[in-house]
């Protein structure tokens, strides 16, 4: 049998490089949020270590490494750990769909920037991050605390609402472009316009359900320190709870990636095709394009963090379930009444 | 009822308009509220390098005075210890020996006299109650230290520099 050692070796420097990149996105993420959280409050943040405290991250991390490792005595030892983890793998197991780039040709080979160009990607994404909810629960639950069990419980009644109306908001994409696979999006989205032109309550929706989904302010009920002393990982400690924390911030990063993948064009811009540049080139340039358009979600994310106080739990289900979810049934109706008008005309 | 103040405001209770109830209107607003906030000065004080002015009347680490002659004034009658609500200060006197004239101004004088910077609320009763001039509250504040015990302020630590002091060392 011959093995393509090219395929396999190029498969793992861009499995290795995605996860780099995506764990350092979420390492300055927490310096981000912390420099965007003072701006906003006109303070200046972090300062001291490195340039504008650039070396921050890396002090974090240095102290959660080197605190006390904790195991409550009654709680489940197993569970108690596989929570975190499970967290951790399942946040960096989404990137592997989603379409970084274009095709680089190297020595004769052409390179995909996609670890995966699975014609389903679209549902591996929602199956994947279903999954998330577990490490939460597992968390919470393993604990025997009862403020974790009830943050897990809020935080899985939470995902469980918000997923529906997110799929729904999804489904109406879908009739629309009539593909899984979050490279054809793109494709599509690159010789036509940006897919919010044509599904801005689609958007909306998929944004206002993407931020329940990372549990993040105003929909941050399973870590609200008020009521629930910090949440499901009230009991974790040292690298663990670092998981938990760095697991959110990588949640953010595919979730802003998958947005802009599926609503702003992913890696294509605007005259992409027309500035007549080598194709390694408009490669590259397209990826840094989608980079910017993840920070600017990464700030979005942030920035409503530090306006939008937290909302009570019914409101927060009476969101879900009694606006969310028909709007975007409405909205998956009249997409399909226009793809239907469409197609017979 | 009469308003406490003049900014006193009826609550308003009138239900939700709709622009409100979508909720999405206010979120914008209060976003761009935010948002204007990255040109608005910063108030951070960078502390060690930068430091905030004191106001003329702070009161902070004290003092014990000498008169001109470089002569401590305290003569140890202990009406600061007695003002003390916070029993911060102690001290023992001591009578003064021929030949310490130009020691100290009067017949008796501290021999010891500390004052706990933790226990001192730095009210300045002392300084009031002090009859002689001898104590004084400075505008600096106490450092910060690793042990209680390097809190607890003895003369040398009081005491100002005698005029000529560092001439002779």
């Amino acid at each position: 049998m011959n093995i393509d050692w090219f395929f396999i070796l190029e498969k793992i420097v861009l499995i290795s490089g995605v996860l780099a990149v995506s764990l350092l996105v979420a390492m300055y993420s927490t310096w981000g949020e912390r420099k965007v959280a003072s701006i906003i409050q006109d303070r200046i943040g972090p300062n001291r270590a490195g340039f504008m405290g650039l070396l921050q991250p890396l002090a974090d991390g240095g102290k959660l490494f080197f605190k006390e490792e904790i195991i409550p005595g009654n709680s489940n030892r197993f569970l108690f750990i596989l929570g975190p983890s499970l967290a951790m793998i399942v946040a960096c197991m989404t990137s592997a769909v989603i379409p970084w780039g274009d095709t680089l040709t190297i020595a004769g080979h052409t390179v995909s920037l996609q670890i995966a160009d699975i014609n389903i990607g679209i549902l591996y994404i929602f199956g994947v991050v279903s999954l998330g909810v577990y490490g939460i629960m597992l968390g919470g639950w393993a604990s025997n605390n009862k403020y974790s069990l009830l943050a897990s419980v809020r935080a899985a009644s939470q995902i469980i609402s918000y997923e529906l109306a997110m799929g729904l908001s999804l489904i109406a994409l879908l009739m629309m472009t009539g593909t899984l696979s979050i490279k054809e999006i793109v494709e599509q989205q690159r010789h036509g316009g940006w897919n919010v032109l044509y599904q801005p309550l689609g958007f909306l929706i998929f944004l206002v359900c993407s931020f329940a989904e990372c549990n993040r302010t105003p929909f941050d009920l399973s870590e609200a320190e008020s009521e629930l002393n910090g949440g499901y990982h009230l009991e974790y400690s040292s690298m663990k709870l670092g998981f938990y924390l760095f697991a959110e911030y990588i949640n953010m990063f595919i979730s802003s990636a998958l947005m802009a993948s599926l609503y702003f064009g992913g890696y294509s811009f605007p005259f992409m095709d027309s500035l007549g540049l080598a194709p390694n080139l408009v490669t590259i340039l397209g990826t840094a394009a989608l980079f910017i358009k993840i920070i600017c979600f990464l700030f979005f994310f942030m920035w409503v963090r530090w306006t939008i106080p937290r909302f009570r739990y019914d409101q927060l289900m009476r969101l879900g379930w009694n606006i969310m979810i028909p709007l975007a049934l409405a909205n998956m109706l009249i997409t399909g009444a226009i793809v239907l008008y469409r197609s017979t005309h | 009822m009469q308003a406490l103040t003049s900014r006193a405001r009826q609550v308003d209770r009138k239900p939700m308009t709709f622009i409100e109830k979508i909720y999405l209107w206010n979120i914008i607003k209060g976003m761009v509220i935010t948002f204007k906030h990255i040109w608005k000065r910063k108030e951070t004080v960078r502390y060690p390098e930068q430091k905030r002015a004191f106001s003329p009347v702070f009161r902070g680490l004290h003092i014990l005075n000498r008169d001109a002659e470089g002569r401590e004034n305290c003569t140890a009658c202990g009406l600061c210890a007695v003002a003390c609500p916070a029993e911060a200060i102690t001290m023992e006197a001591a009578e003064r020996k021929p030949g310490e004239e130009h020691l100290y101004r009067e017949e008796k004088y501290a021999a010891r006299y500390e004052i706990n910077m933790l226990r001192c609320i730095f009210c300045g009763f002392c300084e009031e109650a002090c009859p002689k001039d001898a104590i004084y509250l400075t505008e600096t504040f106490a450092p910060a230290n690793y042990k209680r015990e390097g809190f607890i302020y003895g003369k040398p630590d009081l005491l100002i520099p005698a005029p000529g002091e560092k001439k002779q060392a």
